[in-house]
């Protein structure tokens, strides 16, 4: 991670620096995913451009971009533009602002001429919207409005249907109501940015007189920053867990030498209330699923006293797996990432100490600890990071955290059997298979997209490839969930296979690594076969692709019974399995419930 | 104090168009530094208002034709600031 491109960064060395941090970023020894992005403007693109390829680099995507002609966003969105279709984006981001808006409000319009502007401009951007999702398919990223930097009617512009500022407001309101019933349609939330950095710098128009920039130029690094995460958490580059520290971090004081007592944690004093904010924070990304940890320099017996302390908001059940011990922080990071089974980029570090921030760092580039500051700055400073910035919210994420505690149960009930087929029978196991399902679609396609370790080929598919893969004959779509004593896990696998000429090629065969070990890839193979079946199928070949992250999966195929027909030196595989009359189910522990 | 200037300024042109080696001079003009076109003087002009914590008019922003009058005009902002 290059610290200069963590929040809080300065924006204008990242202005001054931008040639220099690209060639930075190019030269590191990284597998970057690359996407094609358009960028549609009503105002002049360029350095938007320069700079969201930086930050987008830093998550390890390298993008080329489609830049469209100055302010023809309308006419090159709804007319046919071969150009474009040419360069077929993985992405469309719009770059519209209140500069084009085409007709605000007179105050001496009626309301039924102000409801028609409203609509006439909304139903502007409905027909980009549609045509976009018509031609290319793919996610598109819409600004809303930003608020107008003069008030005509001074306070009244908020209330009054003649006003900007009332106006912009309903415009934005009517996006909203579209993009929670459509799905390919993203909002890049400017009225809040511009708000952050402050409007009056924002729209200073100079940049708009001299260079037709719709902001200050000192500002795009806030706004490409912004785009870029949704763009990679649309590209499955999300942050999965937070890693904490305590002393100084959750509480004020060192528990150790203060006693659980007197650390500063609580409603009494300034100090106290500002850790017991912060806490709060922590535990309400709960709710996104997000997974926490402890790694602290503490003994254990002093850690858990202060976690148990009466206003303590984080008590020790809230966490995944908390390290209180001497070790040093980096070792303990990378058995937390083991014993969770998350990549260790995946976790973010949160220390106060700059010293650990670094060796932690250090060990695993690709990990953030951000520099959060001092304790009424913890919440703003990590926040504004945009580590898991929510794009698709699926039901499985809410219950992820649960599901996590679920996991450790199960590891402690595995101890009590010496044998682990045994085990897996106790557990009592029941796996729904079938063909994709639209309810199960959101799940689908972040699992898609973000699977590194069990995925063979790591193709991602946009929720519409998705939707397109279930829906043509030509292929075999496989999605499984699994449930057991202690829970449901959820949608945890998917299959897609192409069948061609009685052969079906598996483009894709990834699965959870929470569901490891747990013989629920047999169960898919069984399935998978039976599907082949019913189309004619005799054949089925396999494909692993390597990456830095999944030899987990290098010899699958082989372990399922497929010989090895092509390897070229960069270690891709290819495999065949031939199918027989009489194929032996390879599953005998999990109970299939064929959907 | 317009050595300074032209001191700060090659530091400024060198990072902006990454080039170690760049120096420029009071004639110097856009055709002869590759890479500065309009697009890139925006970003010269706001990083040299960064720096020397100046704020050109639009007049002003337009109207440098060479290195020189860039220099002049940095001047004359920095005396208004100490008056």
């Amino acid at each position: 991670m290059i610290e200069e491109l963590q929040y809080p960064f300065e924006a204008k060395r990242i202005l001054a620096q931008k040639k220099k941090l690209k060639r930075l970023l190019l030269s590191q020894n990284i597998n970057f995913i690359e996407k094609k992005i358009a960028v549609l403007g009503g105002s002049t693109t360029n350095d938007i451009i320069l700079i969201l390829e930086i930050f987008l680099l830093s998550y390890g995507i390298k993008a080329s971009f489609y830049e469209s002609e100055y302010n023809q966003y309308y006419q090159e969105a709804v007319f046919d533009n071969p150009k474009l279709e040419k360069f077929a984006p993985d992405l469309i981001y719009i770059h519209t602002t209140n500069r084009n808006i085409s007709c605000f409000p007179a105050v001496e319009d009626s309301a039924e001429t102000v409801n028609r502007l409203l609509t006439e401009e909304f139903e502007k951007f409905h027909i980009i919207w549609q045509e976009l999702h018509e031609r290319y398919q793919c996610p598109i990223i819409q600004n809303n409005f930003e608020l107008p930097f003069y008030r005509l009617m001074g306070n009244k512009e908020a209330s009054d249907i003649h006003g900007k500022i009332n106006f912009l407001t309903r415009l934005n309101m009517q996006f909203y109501e579209y993009v929670q019933k459509n799905r390919n349609v993203y909002i890049c939330d400017i009225n809040y940015i511009s708000a952050d950095y402050g409007l009056k710098e924002w729209a200073d128009p100079f940049y708009y007189y001299m260079y037709k920039y719709a902001l200050n130029i000192n500002a795009i690094p806030y706004l490409a920053f912004n785009v870029a995460n949704i763009i990679k958490s649309l590209f499955g580059k999300n942050k999965k867990g937070f890693v904490l520290d305590l002393d100084n971090t959750l509480w004020g004081g060192v528990v150790g030498d203060d006693g659980a007592d007197h650390i500063m944690l609580g409603p009494e004093e300034a100090e106290g209330q500002a850790y017991l904010e912060f806490q709060k924070y922590i535990r309400e990304h709960k709710q996104l699923g997000i997974i926490l940890s402890v790694d602290s320099k503490n003994d254990f017996e002093n850690a858990a006293a202060g976690l148990n302390h009466p206003y303590s908001e984080l008590k020790p059940e809230e966490f995944a797996v908390i390290k209180a011990n001497w070790n040093t922080k980096d070792r303990n990071f990378a058995e937390i990432a083991a014993e969770t089974n998350l990549l260790p980029e995946s976790l973010v570090f949160v220390d106060d100490n700059q010293a650990e921030r670094h060796i932690v760092m250090g060990q695993f580039p690709g990990v953030n600890a951000p520099k959060i500051g001092e304790v009424q700055n913890y919440i703003q400073n990590i926040d504004r990071n945009g580590f898991f910035e929510v794009t698709l919210l699926s039901s499985d994420d809410l219950k992820r955290s649960k599901m996590y505690q679920e996991n450790a149960k199960r590891a402690q009930y595995q101890t009590a059997f010496s044998d682990y087929g045994v085990y897996l029978n106790s557990l009592e196991m029941t796996a729904a298979i079938g063909p994709f399902d639209s309810v199960y679609m959101d799940r689908i396609a972040q699992l898609t997209n973000k699977s590194n370790q069990f995925n063979l080929t790591t193709k991602r598919y946009s929720l519409e490839e998705l939707e397109a893969a279930a829906s043509v004959g030509s292929y075999i779509t496989l999605y499984g969930k699994l449930e057991d004593k202690f829970g449901d896990n959820g949608v945890v696998t998917v299959v897609i296979g192409r069948v061609r000429h009685a052969v079906c090629h598996i483009e894709l065969w990834l699965m959870s690594c929470r569901v490891l070990k747990r013989d629920m890839e047999l169960a898919m193979m069984d399935c998978l076969v039976s599907a082949c079946r019913q189309r004619g199928v005799t054949e089925i070949r396999g494909y692993y692709y390597p990456t830095a992250k999944n030899s987990m999966v290098q010899d699958f195929y082989a372990l399922l019974g497929f010989q090895k027909t092509a390897e070229d030196e960069e270690g891709n595989t290819e495999w065949r399995f031939l199918i027989q009359d009489h194929y032996e189910a390879k599953n005998h522990y999990i109970r299939i419930n064929l959907i | 104090m317009r050595e300074e200037v032209f001191e700060k300024l090659n530091e400024i042109f060198r990072e902006i168009f990454d080039q170690e080696n760049l120096a420029v001079y009071d004639e110097t003009t856009a055709d002869e530094i590759e890479g500065w076109d309009s697009l890139e003087h925006i970003n010269l002009i706001t990083e040299i208002e960064n720096v020397f914590h100046i704020k050109f008019s639009i007049k002003e922003a337009a109207g440098m034709k060479n290195v020189g009058e860039m220099a002049d005009l940095i001047l004359e902002h920095l005396s208004k600031t100490v008056d």
